[in-house]
């Protein structure tokens, strides 16, 4: 067990972070995410389409045409262009649920309160949090609720699990296919065993959630991305969609919008890369990157790093400068006073499995 | 002689080189390792010299060398298969051999007894 943001948290379960990686990916993986916070925005006026329009205040995404059911990723800004946190909105026809970072809850409850207490309030759920991630997820959900096999990527929808409604979407943090649910605080033990008692679903801890996540190229906020990187920067910029952009119908308008889009139309001066390190040594957070062997000034640093079990492989992510940044680079990192080369690789390290269509 | 230390090492004496490893309960703590860096052989290491880096998936760390000495041999096996050291860390994934420049201070080291003691 690890404190991790304010909870006790299990590095791996019996079978050990590479099997459960593995695991995952060939079968199912079930993740008590529960530390993560879930906030819910409802409308003064009763109509989610207000709280829509509150929240593109704060984040650069289109709410707007985020349809009933559906789910999309977002990113909150400060006035630098700087990543507040990194979220997942979904609109359930009279509130948007937003599910956040552990270590960042309070302060974007206090934020979201801040901003938009007058149009919404703003509440957080004291609910459990299950992931169930992989090829078998499908199928040992549709034991409990066998509608989930209609749901498509991104969508969320309210299902019955052990008698309970449960708010269940179709995403989550591994780039496998698979599904998150949100159930009432006594309800996720029964639905975690439930799934547990299938031998397709094994229990996943931290340690594997950050590889599967690092293979799938996603970010960890406080690692990846967090106030000092923008959006741009982070290649998130597919998060801010055409609508909120310089020309669009509704641009800008939320928190550090001039910058991002300075940086849109002009570059950003770095990158966030994946790097393939030669060898088998990880490479982990904070080492230097160099733009050659005897190269003495630092052009970046990794962000998170690690070895990466699908791939039997070291991986890692970093920023570079844009000259050092396209896929096929060769750069040189920093370990243990050693230099050992690493590639710049497209992300994601795997082919992501998500349901889409 | 088979004795432990600290750093959960185990180093076997056989005339006045030892061989070192880690123990079980280290690659419990350490969970599935992918990565063995050994030392060179011939390097001369001072009690507590950074002698190699094992990497799990979960982190990496140092061993130390437990006794000063010389390095007179080192198992490329753990090197090409590091799941050895998880499989057999008291046998076949051994890490490096130690000529020692004073064999009677194994003496000082922990007996199996004490090692259990300190890991139980």
């Amino acid at each position: 067990m690890v404190p991790f943001a304010g909870y006790e948290m299990p590095v791996q379960y019996p079978l050990g972070v590479l099997k459960e990686h593995l695991h995952t990916r060939a079968a199912a993986g079930l993740f008590d995410i529960s530390h993560m916070g879930q906030i819910a925005l409802y409308p003064r006026s009763g109509r989610v389409a207000n709280a829509a329009v509150a929240l593109e205040q704060l984040i650069p995404s289109d709410m707007v045409s985020l349809e009933p059911g559906r789910q999309r990723y977002s990113l909150l800004t400060n006035e630098k262009g700087g990543i507040l946190d990194d979220i997942m909105v979904a609109n359930l026809g009279d509130y948007l649920l937003l599910v956040v970072n552990a270590a960042c809850k309070e302060a974007d409850e206090a934020h979201l309160r801040a901003k938009l207490g007058n149009e919404c309030d703003v509440e957080r759920l004291d609910r459990a949090l299950i992931a169930l991630q992989g090829p078998k997820a499908e199928a040992a959900l549709a034991l409990l609720a066998p509608e989930c096999a209609g749901m498509r990527f991104m969508d969320m929808r309210t299902l019955i699990l052990m008698g309970a409604e449960c708010t269940v979407a179709r995403s989550g943090y591994t780039g496998e296919d698979g599904f998150e649910i949100s159930a009432p605080a006594d309800v996720g033990r029964e639905v975690a065993e439930e799934l547990l008692a299938n031998p397709c679903v094994a229990p996943v801890g931290l340690g594997a959630r950050d590889s599967l996540r690092l293979e799938a190229g996603l970010c960890l906020y406080g690692s990846d991305i967090d106030v000092t990187t923008t959006p741009v920067e982070a290649g998130l910029s597919w998060a801010i969609q055409k609508v909120r952009r310089s020309g669009g119908v509704r641009e800008g308008g939320f928190p550090g919008a001039e910058i991002i889009f300075g940086q849109l139309e002009r570059g950003s001066p770095r990158h966030r890369v994946g790097l393939r390190p030669e060898g088998r040594a990880p490479v982990r957070a904070g080492a230097p990157l160099f733009a050659a062997e005897d190269a003495n000034a630092q052009m970046g640093a990794v962000t998170s790093g690690g070895f990466g079990p699908s791939l039997n492989a070291p991986i890692a992510m970093g920023y570079l400068p844009t000259a050092l940044a396209m896929p096929g680079t060769s750069v040189v990192a920093e370990l243990r006073g050693k230099r050992l080369s690493a590639t710049v690789t497209p992300l994601p390290f795997i082919v992501q499995k998500y349901k889409r269509g | 002689m088979l004795k432990y230390t600290e750093e959960h090492e185990w180093l076997k004496l056989d005339g006045d080189v030892a061989t070192i490893g880690i123990t079980k309960h280290a690659t419990e703590q350490l969970g599935d390792i992918v990565f063995v860096q050994l030392p060179d052989v011939g390097a001369k290491l001072a009690k507590g010299d950074s002698a190699a880096v094992v990497e799990s998936v979960k982190a990496a760390s140092d061993v130390f060398a437990p006794l000063a000495g010389e390095v007179v041999d080192i198992n490329q096996a753990i090197v090409e298969d590091p799941a050895l050291v998880n499989t057999d860390p008291q046998g076949a994934g051994w890490f490096f051999k130690l000529r020692l420049d004073d064999p009677k201070a194994m003496d000082g080291l922990m007996d199996e007894t004490a090692y259990k003691k300190l890991t139980g």
